[in-house]
């Protein structure tokens, strides 16, 4: 600093002449209006005090603490959105507690989930009539092989739940790091992976699984059925979030803390990681959620074409399968188990996903209140 | 050897309308310490001079040409590497909208270690340490319980006091301040000017202050550079560009500060707005808004030459330079203006009529400037 004093008196400097010439030249006249402009005014004592100041002390105290909190807090608020939650909740337990969940090696056994909800194995024959109707021993019925469909209905569950979550989950890993990648980046990287999703995106969501399905299917790590779907559901899917997350990045990363971290010096990664993709996500997670839904169904409907599971296995989609041609001899108990508890999975899912979109929503608290104060 | 050198820096913005040279050539010097004001109206092009000595400059826009010497070293030839070390370490910036340069999804103090982590090995539990004692530094009361809260919990001039901690994190050699007090009302800005000016004062961080607001540059500058579309009309010591404005721009900017109690009906501006630097104006580029405006200003570009000699100027930072055609003699009826200041031993009397004083300039200029305002300017 120089050692100049601070010039606290700004309202000494006085300009004259400047608006004159001005208005001289506007005017075009060369009459000057000899009004000297009084100067006769106190000097602006401009010395604001400095210092701690009162107005920055307290922010906004109701605001809740933390953006997570805040969100639960308005989605407990969304009964329909907690009673989907609740259903998927219970068909999660009933799927995880239906059979006992055994690691066997070749000698021992360790047995991690010892109960059995199930009455019956799900894939034992004749343990009633074959094609009973729902009665007391057999609540859901048995199918044509006399195996108990309740049983059936309840572990696969696992399958179902098991392929929704996983398949989203891997699309999820897939599609967030290009999406964030090819907005945060622009220029040819993401001319090459968008164009890639546009290729994928020509063709419908279930052709392109049932092409996929083959290609993976004799990959021996793969084994037949449950990973071979999901791959087959996790390739389709990572498109639709790529391509969501780019578009949010595309307006995340204009904003000035991500410039202001790169004037920090922060390495690209770390800001697209910690700065970028925590403020674009809110609509990937969304639109997730509500796929879990579509890509259960999608499975089924693999499972219903004889693609994906072995045949045989108790998955709601392939039991479906198994069931039409009973249909048609008047059995209805067959199909319309699985076919319930396919609705429900879904409905819940898509109640659970609308609650998270509003939940993200930070705006909507105000609205939530004024619906109910009315 | 200067602490930064900018040297003919031109950046060009392609955009669907043309080209916009944002930045025309404007080479000024900041030296270890010093507290430098860039002051001028929206788009004259001062944030995007700022944004380009860190090579924030994204596309559509370019910087191409002239050379950013910091230390020496051309900044515009580093490879991204250097560059990235050089951010926030030798060079920080300060966003004139804290509420949006902060990250809403992290605390204030995630991020202040965050720029410290970034550029030093040191664990967490030092990083933390040192970013309480930043927003202790910042004045920041209570900064171990603060250093959790969240950006949307720190009031307007608390989330800029937070991003100059950030800035400081590494203590840089130069930090830029972008418009820092432009959002805050007067009583906070006081505050954080004078939280700038500590800085300044304590470490050796030279400041390039943009700003738009002439208070501020008073109260804290060094030197100023005056800035209009893209290029830089006058260059001063703080005191001269007050007491001694040169430029018909720099004077047209302190006429139109107003005044409390002045008698006017009016508030005084400068006609017509910022030319559109698509297709700037030939000759002087302030000559249609300027009222001494003649022929030969629409003709002729005006360097910047030192105001006393009249010679091309040699870059030193502490002559006054200006660029106007009325310093290198070819206006003929000069410039027709007076700066009064009114003495200290004035104000207190409260009179009506106070004593005037006048700053006559040096004798190159004084003639004209020196002209009765009442009188016929012609």
């Amino acid at each position: 600093m120089s050692d100049r004093h601070p010039t606290t008196q700004r309202g000494r400097i006085r300009i004259v002449g400047f608006d004159d010439a001005v208005a001289d030249q506007q005017a075009g006249d060369r009459e000057n209006d000899d009004d000297d402009d009084t100067i006769a005014t106190g000097p602006i004592d401009s010395s604001t005090t400095p210092g701690e100041t009162t107005t920055e002390t307290e922010s906004e105290p109701d605001r809740p603490r933390r953006r997570l909190e805040d969100a639960w807090r308005r989605f407990r608020r969304n009964r329909t959105a907690m009673a989907g939650l609740g259903v998927i909740v219970v068909m999660a337990v009933l799927a995880v507690f239906a059979r006992p969940i055994e690691v066997s090696t070749a000698e021992v056994t360790i047995t991690l989930q010892p109960f059995s909800l199930a009455p019956y194995d799900p894939s034992a024959m004749f343990v009633g009539p074959a094609n009973a109707p729902p009665s007391r021993a057999h609540p859901f019925g048995t199918d044509w092989a006399g195996r108990d469909q309740l049983s059936r209905v309840l572990v696969g569950g696992r399958y179902t739940l098991g392929i929704g979550l996983v398949a989203v989950a891997l699309a999820l890993c897939v599609g967030v790091p290009l999406g964030a990648i090819a907005g945060y980046f622009g220029g040819w990287i993401d001319e090459a992976i968008m164009r890639l999703v546009d290729v994928l995106y020509a063709f419908p969501f279930l052709v392109l699984a049932i092409a996929i399905v083959p290609i993976l299917e004799p990959i021996p790590v793969l084994g037949g059925g449950f990973w071979t779907v999901v791959l087959a559901l996790a390739v389709t899917g990572w498109i639709g979030y790529a391509r969501l997350l780019r578009g949010e990045v595309l307006s995340v990363r204009e904003r000035e803390y991500v410039t202001a971290a790169r004037a920090l010096g922060v390495p690209d990664r770390t800001v697209i990681r910690r700065h970028v993709v925590p403020n674009a996500v809110a609509p990937v997670v969304v639109q997730a959620t509500l796929n879990v839904g579509t890509v259960v169904l999608t499975a089924a409907a693999l499972g219903f074409l004889g693609l994906g599971l072995e045949p045989g296995s108790a998955e709601w989609g392939a039991m479906l399968s198994q069931g039409r041609s009973s249909l048609v001899q008047g059995r209805w108990h067959i199909t319309v188990f699985p076919g319930l508890a396919i609705f429900l999975f879904v409905l819940a899912i898509n109640l659970v996903g609308d609650g998270i979109n509003d939940a993200l929503d930070p705006h909507r608290d105000v609205s939530d209140e004024r619906r109910r104060l009315r | 050897m200067a602490l930064l050198e900018v040297d003919d820096l031109v950046v060009q913005f392609y955009t669907e309308n043309g080209v916009v040279r944002a930045v025309d050539g404007i080479s000024y010097e900041i030296r270890a310490g010093e507290t430098l004001g860039l002051v001028g109206e929206s788009g004259a092009g001062k944030s995007v001079a700022s944004l380009a000595l860190l090579r924030l400059i994204d596309s559509p826009g370019e910087v191409v040409g002239g050379e950013i010497r910091f230390r020496g070293r051309d900044i515009l030839e580093l490879s991204a590497d250097e560059m990235r070390g050089l951010r926030g370490d030798e060079i920080a910036m300060v966003f004139q909208d804290a509420g949006a340069a902060l990250n809403p999804v992290y605390t204030v103090g995630e991020q202040i270690s965050e720029a410290i982590r970034t550029h030093e090995a040191v664990t967490d539990e030092t990083a933390r340490d040192r970013a309480i004692a930043l927003l202790e530094r910042v004045g920041i009361s209570d900064p171990a319980a603060r250093y959790s809260d969240y950006p949307h919990e720190f009031s307007g001039g608390m989330q800029q006091r937070a991003v100059i901690a950030m800035g400081l994190s590494c203590d840089p050699a130069l930090l830029v301040c972008d418009e820092p007090t432009t959002d805050l009302d007067v009583t906070v800005q006081a505050g954080i000017l004078e939280l700038l000016a500590d800085l300044a004062r304590e470490s050796e961080t030279a400041i390039q202050l943009v700003t738009h607001d002439l208070g501020v540059v008073a109260e804290i500058c060094d030197r100023v550079l005056v800035q209009y579309a893209g290029e830089i009309v006058e260059r001063a010591p703080v005191e001269e560009l007050y007491y001694d404005p040169k430029h018909p721009y720099t004077v047209g900017l302190l006429a139109s500060i107003p005044r409390l109690g002045d008698g006017r009906g009016r508030l005084t501006t400068i006609p017509g707005t910022t030319p559109d630097l698509v297709d700037p104006p030939t000759g002087c580029r302030f000559h249609p808004r300027c009222p001494y405006a003649e022929d030969v200003c629409a003709r002729r570009r005006p360097p910047l030459v030192e105001t006393e000699s009249g010679s091309p100027d040699d870059g030193d930072p502490d002559t006054h330079a200006a660029a106007c055609l009325e310093y290198t003699g070819d206006l003929e009826d000069g410039l027709d203006y007076e700066v009064q200041v009114r003495d200290e031993s004035d104000e207190s009397t409260e009179s009506n009529e106070p004593d005037e004083r006048r700053l006559g300039g040096n004798d190159g200029a004084e003639r004209t400037r020196e002209r009765d305002p009442t009188g016929d300017p012609r």
